[in-house]
């Protein structure tokens, strides 16, 4: 049994930060993640940039940053979290510095390039393709050195504990035991990302299979916007490349332009070089391209740099042309083949501002949080809501910590009594074809009523673990949690009879004024 | 759409020590998968049982897939399979799990 003032469940950047805030605020710490603290999750794979109002290469200010962020929502952001996102941005940015993070800079600044959809020069990075391990590094070190958090690796939340309808805790199972693991606590934040690991294509850790969202539902919690998943246009497709993030491509088009091109090569998107568009509109210009016959040989759209020079790349990218080379690619010869790829959730837990959850005593944070992007979300947004959101929840939870008592919390773990014989590896491999195929970025009425047919015939029984790290039993409760998850963005996607921003149906091609709302769940 | 170049279909077999003694898996490959892609595939089409620890799957950025691949260690994700037989073990200087998972946590981040 473990026992903490706050748990936080995930160690990505929003749940180290909202375990920094947490300890700052006078609690004791439970930090808990089902990989490694710090190494899983989304974070430490973001090659790419961070949105912020900083105003330190052109004047800005925040409001000007939220202006953009409900513009690239396309109607569906949600106010409060919009703008606690872009107000609070610049503080956890400048904190992150302070503690040595190591933004860019140029002439004694902070360097600020301009991203689609941004109105300015506006998203801090840190070199080369280096943002995301720089962030989950900084926020690492500055836990290790926070006596008040106690953290544990290898530690999968199986349920939340629930008491008189509030969360207490959480039953959890040690993986390399299979022990389980009661974990009381006054205040329970979720930071667990989001579900890009249920499609085919992701630029996904393993452990974004929508763990929290499964989680949250279970435990009574209303899910918001499930719908809206957003795919990276410019996805890394061919040749294959190891060692490097699939979105590689986005910061070499923010400093380098490149092109956009068909089979036949030519753009096909309005941008003549330039890096304008939207992140929808892209994913869908693509798919199109492909659709008609005119898509790359693997089935995306050639990128191409060959207007670059090698000094040129060298001065942008540095050691990242030697890792290109060392894969075989040499940019000045030769373009590459780009296609969408699952990135990012806008959709999630419904929280209000101040993090917490329709189930009292529950708060989320990060990309779990569903609602502050809308229906599409603004470039270098997600760093920033990890940031801000875990900062904000981990003080509130802190402060309710403080004025209630320690929780009880049974033993009981709820597992089921038979052991499928099914191989759930395989099973997951077939969940995330289906939803590629009919739950991707193009959605038909047809498509999506045979992937739920078929989710739904989907094993979700999960029994307990065999004593031993058990790999079939990780799987059981990653199918189990995919699915429902899965269950939940088809249900939403079919019921959402229009296109708007990520949701694009190709039976209901108009965006409707009808349909300028939120679709909540909860079971 | 465009059609896939075609590839030779390769084989590699991936010699697994699984505690005591080892056991191979006939994994066919295209040129530049790697030694991930092999051990996934061998779990979701021979034996989802066999242990194996990776977070980021492509990116290398979680180094959690680190194990010796023909006496060197290296990380699997980084490694490319190569037609013929590949011999993998668990790193050496770790507490072994299973398979090839072995406790690579800070001691002060496992459970007490």
């Amino acid at each position: 049994m473990l026992c903490s003032d706050v748990l936080v469940v995930g160690s990505g950047a929003a749940g180290m930060y909202a375990a920094i805030a947490a300890a700052r605020a006078g609690s004791n710490v439970l930090l808990v993640d089902r990989s490694l603290i710090g190494r899983g999750g989304a974070t430490v794979m973001a090659q790419m940039t961070v949105a912020v109002a900083v105003g330190e290469e052109e004047p800005d200010h925040w409001e000007h940053h939220l202006a953009d962020t409900v513009k690239a929502g396309r109607g569906l952001c949600d106010a409060e979290l919009s703008q606690l996102l872009c107000e609070d941005g610049p503080a956890c940015i400048r904190e992150m510095d302070e503690w040595g993070v190591g933004w860019a800079r140029r002439d004694g600044h902070m360097a600020q390039v301009h991203a689609p959809g941004h109105d300015r020069k506006r998203c801090v990075y840190v070199d080369f393709l280096n943002t995301g391990p720089a962030v989950s590094k900084t926020l690492r070190a500055r836990v290790q050195r926070t006596p008040e958090i106690q953290r544990v690796g290898d530690l999968v939340v199986t349920e939340l504990a629930i008491r008189d309808g509030m969360c207490v805790g959480a039953h959890a199972v040690h993986t390399p035991t299979g022990a389980s693991v009661p974990i009381a606590a006054k205040a329970t934040i979720l930071a667990t990302g989001g579900l890009t690991r249920l499609y085919a294509r992701n630029s996904a850790s393993i452990n974004m299979g929508g763990d929290g969202y499964a989680l949250a539902l279970r435990a009574g919690a209303e899910l918001i916007d499930m719908e809206f998943v957003q795919f990276f246009p410019i996805g890394h497709l061919a040749p294959r490349l190891v060692g490097m993030d699939p979105i590689m491509w986005d910061p070499f088009r923010y400093k380098l332009g490149g092109r956009l091109l068909n089979s036949e090569m030519k753009e096909f998107l309005p941008e003549e070089g330039r890096y304008i568009s939207a992140r929808d509109v892209a994913t869908h210009g693509i798919l199109k391209e492909v659709a008609a016959g005119r898509g790359s040989p693997h089935g995306g759209a050639w990128l191409s740099f060959q207007h670059c020079s090698e000094a040129v790349l060298r001065e942008a990218f540095g050691p990242v042309i030697d890792r290109l080379a060392a894969n075989g690619i040499d940019l000045t010869r030769q373009p590459i083949e780009v296609a969408p790829i699952a990135h990012y959730h806008m959709g999630g837990m419904r929280a209000g501002a101040d993090m917490q959850t329709t189930v009292p005593h529950l708060f989320a944070a990060g990309e779990a949080v569903g609602g502050a992007n809308g229906a599409n979300r603004l470039s270098g947004n997600a760093i920033t809501e990890a940031l801000t959101f875990g900062r904000r929840a981990g003080e509130r939870a802190a402060a309710l910590a403080a004025k209630i008592p320690m929780p009880a919390i049974e033993a009981s773990s709820g597992f089921s009594s038979n052991r499928s014989k099914i191989n759930p590896a395989a099973e997951i491999v077939r969940l995330q074809k289906l939803m590629n195929e009919h739950v991707g970025p193009l959605r038909t009425q047809n498509g999506l009523e045979r992937a739920l047919q078929e989710i739904r015939q989907m094993c979700g029984d999960l029994p307990p673990p065999r004593a031993g790290l058990d790999p079939e039993w990780m799987d059981l409760h990653d199918l189990r949690n995919m699915r429902l998850v899965a269950e939940c963005v088809t249900r939403a996607a079919l019921a959402r009879t229009e296109s708007r921003g990520a949701h694009q149906r190709e039976d209901f091609p108009e965006t409707s004024a009808a349909w300028e709302r939120h679709q909540t769940i909860r079971v | 759409m465009g059609t896939p170049p075609d590839h030779p279909r390769l084989s590699a077999r991936l010699k697994i020590r699984r505690g005591a003694s080892f056991e191979s898996f006939d994994v066919p490959f295209e040129p530049g998968q790697t030694v991930l892609d092999g051990l996934r595939w061998i779990r979701a089409q021979r034996d989802p049982s066999l242990a194996i620890r990776f977070s980021c799957i492509n990116a290398n950025a979680c180094k959690e897939c680190m194990m010796r691949v023909d006496g060197k260690t290296v990380y699997a994700c980084t490694t490319r399979l190569v037609a013929g037989e590949m011999r993998l073990e668990p790193l050496p200087n770790k507490k072994l799990i299973k398979d090839l998972v072995t406790e690579i946590a800070p001691p002060d981040e496992r459970l007490r």
